[in-house]
């Protein structure tokens, strides 16, 4: 890590100097939108499969937005088999910040990257906004069998595929052991077991909590797919939204029960703090994606031992669950050269070297063989006291349950969730007040975004 | 404190007896108050509480910084440390987001304070057609928060080709009517009309008298005019944050919440530790331009209010 002042001056000065070099030569080039080679089929082109491998042999250029960790890597291992090819990995934000620029690419008409890391909540707006090539066109709809059903479910809107998976989140419960023999309590099975633990635990030390949530639309909205709720429904421009059906109502009566007390910590997700309370034992359990290990591990050293991973606690005893978080990756429209993007996305989310570069980095595949191979289920973390965390994480893949949507305005949905459900949070109320009023919030928004909302 | 107090008691003396008495009695006999002594107190703490809690956490380890009280310092000091790896991180990127930083400074703001000067001298001391118009558009533009511009901007420069490039943060950075304004009002109270007929009359022409004899007297003011200049574009946020997709071309404030937002959601490595010193070393160099500069500033903002 440490390098001497010598070679950072050095670094400094040849920056500054690019920097301005860069500025002074900027007039010659005009901006970024000088096509590779033009051999490039045009915007929204169709192709077949044999496009594919007549592009991976011409070669181009591509660039690629992802803040996947491991992107950077897979490209670098892409590039090695493929000499002809450069991609050109940024990372132009993480989460909201990547998509609000993204959206005003595609609005503009130019800048957005050829290929872009798409979350599943936000692929269908990004589909149903025109933003994304169908990649049926290419024969990659033969890809299926590859992926978990929900996973491939995911990436395809309507008719169309308009991603390939790159990862998966089925919903896990990650549980801090010491807290829990320390209480003498048991890996609550159920949401019952669950409320009585967050008692039990509270009691025992006021700072201490079962789990956080200081109202995450991310988060609730696989708590509600876990509980039968299927509130978003789309079909075309068509949407209904019922955030008070009985799956959601199921949610909403068992959160309010540690909601309402005051059983739920407030950190924000994510948050210095929250860290910190995962580290100290404040925060008990996470009720999240199969992704958390790596993150566990990494970024919550004092937790070394003390981790586990369970099922998710259940309603009735099933062991259904739902997926919490997991992107995938998707070619723009605005490609130039949409036959080459297809290829890189189908080596990068589907060849066994692509996907090994991603599970070393500590991802989560949501490939059918990767996920079952014996080596990945029979890993030992000594993290996690040696369990085979995978088996319990695999077998949560197995029972995700079907038929969930999200809204083709989710990124729009999850940012208004702080201003109508989140105060249901902040005054401890009824959950299903602070439902209806995002409800209400989002069926307005709808109807003046053009889709037919509630009618 | 009582520094400044020395560099403009005697300037107060100089200019003159009726000033003087105006701006002696609350320099340099105050009077004492301990509400206003607790008053500004508080105020001093809340200012500087912010930077004890930037200079105690940069000294800290990740694990250490989410492990121990914010103002206490933790287990090791690790300044040494954290500073080398927020400039090693991601192959030096921080060092780029420096420059890009000084390049839009320099560019930015340094064509800023230049317009400024030029329009806000022209408006003052030269007659021309539309000139009422043209400085009303200018002080209506004063009113136009520069964040209501910024998606039009956006849209604007995406259609020229010019979103994700150094120019997109540059020449929107050219424009500020608040400095045209303030050296308008400058020049009309420090230029003497007289002053520039002498100047013509002995055969000087408008260029030779801008930079010889105009641009001295309105040093103070330019000065002024480029530190709100200065500070403005090193703190910009909202219009590189829309402008700008490619991490190479980041200035430095958004640069770190990039690296802040890394902390989030799936494949998360949060690098608090780096953020803080990042955060610390950011505010180092602007400290110092603002320490260097506030003399001038001083002087600038005293101007108007002494009457020759």
């Amino acid at each position: 890590m440490k390098r001497s002042t010598s070679t950072i001056l050095t670094k400094a000065i040849a920056a500054l100097a690019a920097a301005v070099l860069s500025a002074a030569t900027l007039t010659a080039c005009g901006g970024s939108s000088a096509p590779g080679g033009g051999g490039g089929t045009g915007a929204g082109a169709t192709g077949s499969a044999a496009d594919l491998d007549a592009a991976l042999q011409k070669g181009g250029e591509l660039t690629y937005w992802t803040w996947t960790p491991t992107g950077q890597a897979q490209a670098d291992a892409f590039m090695k088999q493929h000499p002809k090819v450069r991609v050109k990995v940024v990372n132009a934000g993480t989460g909201g910040d990547h998509y609000t620029k993204l959206q005003n690419a595609v609005k503009a008409g130019a800048g957005a990257p050829d290929v872009a890391q798409v979350e599943y909540y936000a692929l269908q707006q990004f589909a149903i906004s025109d933003a994304l090539l169908d990649l049926k066109q290419y024969g990659l709809g033969g890809l299926k069998d590859l992926y978990t059903p929900s996973t491939w479910e995911a990436v395809n809107v309507g008719d169309g595929l308009y991603g390939l998976p790159q990862d998966s989140g089925p919903m896990i419960m990650a549980y801090n052991k010491e807290v829990f023999d320390e209480n003498g309590i048991d890996v609550p099975a159920t949401w019952e077991e669950y409320i009585a633990a967050a008692k039990k635990i509270h009691e025992a030390d006021p700072k201490a909590y079962i789990t956080n949530d200081a109202g995450d639309p991310g988060f609730i909205n696989p708590l509600i797919w876990q509980a039968g709720g299927r509130p978003y429904q789309v079909d075309g421009t068509n949407v209904r939204i019922d955030l008070q059906d009985e799956g959601t109502k199921k949610w909403a009566g068992m959160w309010n029960r540690l909601l309402q007390p005051g059983l739920l910590s407030d950190i924000p997700s994510w948050s210095d703090d929250w860290y910190k309370a995962l580290n100290n034992g404040d925060i008990a359990t996470l009720i999240t994606g199969a992704w958390i290990p790596g993150i566990l591990e990494s970024s919550v050293e004092q937790g070394k031992g003390k981790w586990r991973i369970a099922p998710v606690p259940s309603y009735d005893g099933s062991p259904d669950t739902s997926e919490n978080g997991g992107s995938s990756q998707a070619v723009l429209k605005q490609s130039k050269n949409p036959a080459l993007a297809a290829a890189f996305l189908r080596w990068l989310n589907s060849s066994d070297e692509s996907i090994g570069v991603f599970m070393e980095g500590g991802g989560f595949p949501s490939t059918v063989k990767q996920l079952n191979s014996a080596e990945f289920l029979g890993e030992t973390p000594e993290y996690f006291g040696g369990q085979k965390i995978n088996e319990v994480m695999v077998k949560a893949s197995q029972h995700v349950t079907s038929g969930w949507r999200y809204l083709p305005f989710q990124v729009y949905a999850n940012s208004a969730f702080a201003d109508t459900a989140g105060q249901s949070y902040i005054k401890r109320g009824d959950l299903n007040a602070g439902l209806q009023a995002w409800q209400a919030q989002l069926v307005t928004y709808g109807n003046q975004q053009g889709f037919t909302v509630n009618k | 404190m009582t520094t400044k107090h020395r560099t403009i008691n005697p300037r107060a003396r100089r200019a003159g007896s009726r000033s003087r008495a105006r701006r002696r009695n609350p320099l340099l006999a105050p009077r004492k108050s301990l509400a206003l002594t607790i008053v500004t107190a508080t105020f001093l703490v809340y200012a500087l509480l912010p930077i004890a809690w930037l200079l105690i956490n940069a000294t800290k380890t990740q694990p250490d910084l989410l492990s121990t009280f914010g103002l206490s310092f933790g287990s090791s000091f690790a300044l040494g440390d954290n500073i080398a790896a927020t400039l090693a991180y991601d192959d030096g990127i921080f060092l780029r987001w420096l420059g890009n930083t000084l390049l839009y400074v320099l560019a930015g703001a340094g064509g800023a304070t230049l317009l400024a000067t030029l329009g806000g001298y022209g408006l003052a001391k030269y007659r021309f057609p539309g000139r009422g118009a043209y400085f009303a558009v200018v002080l209506g533009a004063i009113a136009v928060p520069g964040t209501a511009l910024a998606v039009p901007t956006f849209l604007l420069f995406s259609q020229l080709g010019l979103t994700n490039t150094p120019w997109a943060i540059i020449i929107p950075s050219l424009v500020s009517p608040f400095g045209l304004y303030l050296i308008w009002a400058y020049t009309v109270e420090s230029v003497p009309t007289e002053v520039l007929e002498a100047a013509r009359l002995d055969g000087a022409g408008e260029l030779r008298t801008f930079f010889s004899i105009s641009i001295r007297l309105l040093t103070p003011g330019i000065v002024t005019v480029a530190l709100f200049a200065i500070v403005a574009t090193w703190n910009n946020y909202f219009l590189p944050l829309i402008m700008l997709s490619d991490p190479q071309w980041y200035p430095l404030t958004i640069g770190l919440n990039q690296w802040n937002a890394q902390a989030q959601g799936v494949g998360a490595e949060p690098i608090f530790n780096l953020v803080i010193t990042g955060s610390l070393l950011t505010i180092v160099p602007i400290v110092a331009i603002f320490l260097f500069m506030q003399r001038f500033w001083q002087s600038g903002l005293g101007a108007g209010s002494v009457k020759q």
